[in-house]
């Protein structure tokens, strides 16, 4: 029989990705914020313990401009380099090894976009950069389609995790394809996350029910009007699904079942 | 000599190397990374790896993303 849940084993619910163990399952992205300082804010509401960041060329005409690495802190988040804006394995390679010595670590996320307005992952490409990526000794968290096949190649080839998007980048649309998440999740042996396109916090539980083992977005908490209350609605919006998924929901019936016993009635 | 740092041709008569190209431009070394003709720099070298003319430099730090 199992023992009910109580508030002091939910700590030991953790996942882990090559190697590293988090108890956070809610991973948040630091661009479109107004500033630095918010973006730690919401971060730190969020409860996240990684957070997804770029890597660009230094302004030389103003080197005191606020820097990312003095408000969210590397000692207190694991930063996830990513690859935005790449569009070949190439440029994505160069991209994460620059990371890595700027960073000193070798857990990245990949994202080959196709160069159109849905960005949706280019998955060719996207896994010809992981097989490179992958000699090259980095551990992959791999942005990809929702597509059940696809997302098994990712894994053979060698990914860390898999992270269907559940719509558009930043379109805020929610889980498009339930069903295919549900059947990511059924086949991977490697961790799921739900990455882009959740707009609200019911969108981050329901990608919790169906099973990943963490969510990431960036635009559903910056570009809230409120972001910081945004993200802690995330935070317990992603232990909600998370503790619904481990509970086991009811079956659905066709018609009702009243709640009340019939036997006693007056 | 000239250089080519991100993409910006410009004269640099400073330290001829990495660690005092980075530092003369203001920034921390332990907050960058570099790259010498499409090469990284370990961070370590910086202060034994020579500039030439007509280096392509590429500085870059970790921003805000998704």
């Amino acid at each position: 029989m199992n023992a009910p849940l109580q508030a002091g084993t939910a700590a030991a619910d953790v996942w882990t990705v090559a190697g590293r163990t988090f108890r956070s399952r809610l991973i948040v992205g630091t661009g479109k914020y107004k500033d630095y300082a918010l973006n730690a804010a919401a971060a730190e509401a969020a409860g996240a313990e990684i957070v997804t960041v770029a890597v660009r060329r230094v302004n030389l005409s103003d080197s005191s401009q606020p820097m990312l690495v003095d408000y969210v802190k590397p000692d207190r988040f694991t930063y996830l380099p990513n690859t935005a804006g790449c569009f070949t394995g190439e440029d994505a390679i160069r991209t994460l090894r620059l990371a890595r010595e700027a960073g000193g670590w070798s857990l990245v996320k990949l994202e080959v976009l196709s160069n159109t307005p849905h960005l949706y992952p280019d998955m060719i490409e996207t896994l010809r950069a992981l097989d490179l990526l992958v000699k090259d000794g980095f551990d992959v968290m791999v942005y990809c389609t929702d597509d059940v096949v696809m997302a098994k190649r990712v894994e053979e080839a060698g990914a860390a995790a898999i992270m269907p998007a559940a719509a558009p980048i930043g379109s805020g649309l929610g889980i498009q394809n339930r069903v295919n998440i549900r059947l990511i999740v059924e086949q991977a042996k490697v961790p799921v996350l739900v990455d882009a396109g959740v707009g609200t916090a019911s969108d981050a539980t329901i990608a919790m029910e169906l099973g990943c083992d963490a969510v990431l977005m960036n635009t559903a908490i910056a570009g809230a009007k409120d972001p910081v209350l945004m993200a802690s609605a995330m935070k317990h919006a992603v232990i909600a699904g998370r503790e619904a998924y481990m509970a086991g929901r009811m079956p659905k019936r066709q018609y009702a079942d009243p709640s009340s016993p019939l036997a006693g009635l007056i | 000599m000239r250089l080519t740092i991100n993409g910006e041709g410009r004269e640099y008569d400073g330290r001829p190397d990495v660690a005092g190209l980075v530092t003369g431009l203001g920034l921390d070394p332990r907050k960058v990374a570099v790259e010498r003709n499409l090469e990284i720099v370990p961070r370590s070298l910086y202060p034994v790896t020579p500039l030439m003319d007509g280096d392509r430099i590429e500085i870059v730090h970790f921003i805000g993303g998704g």
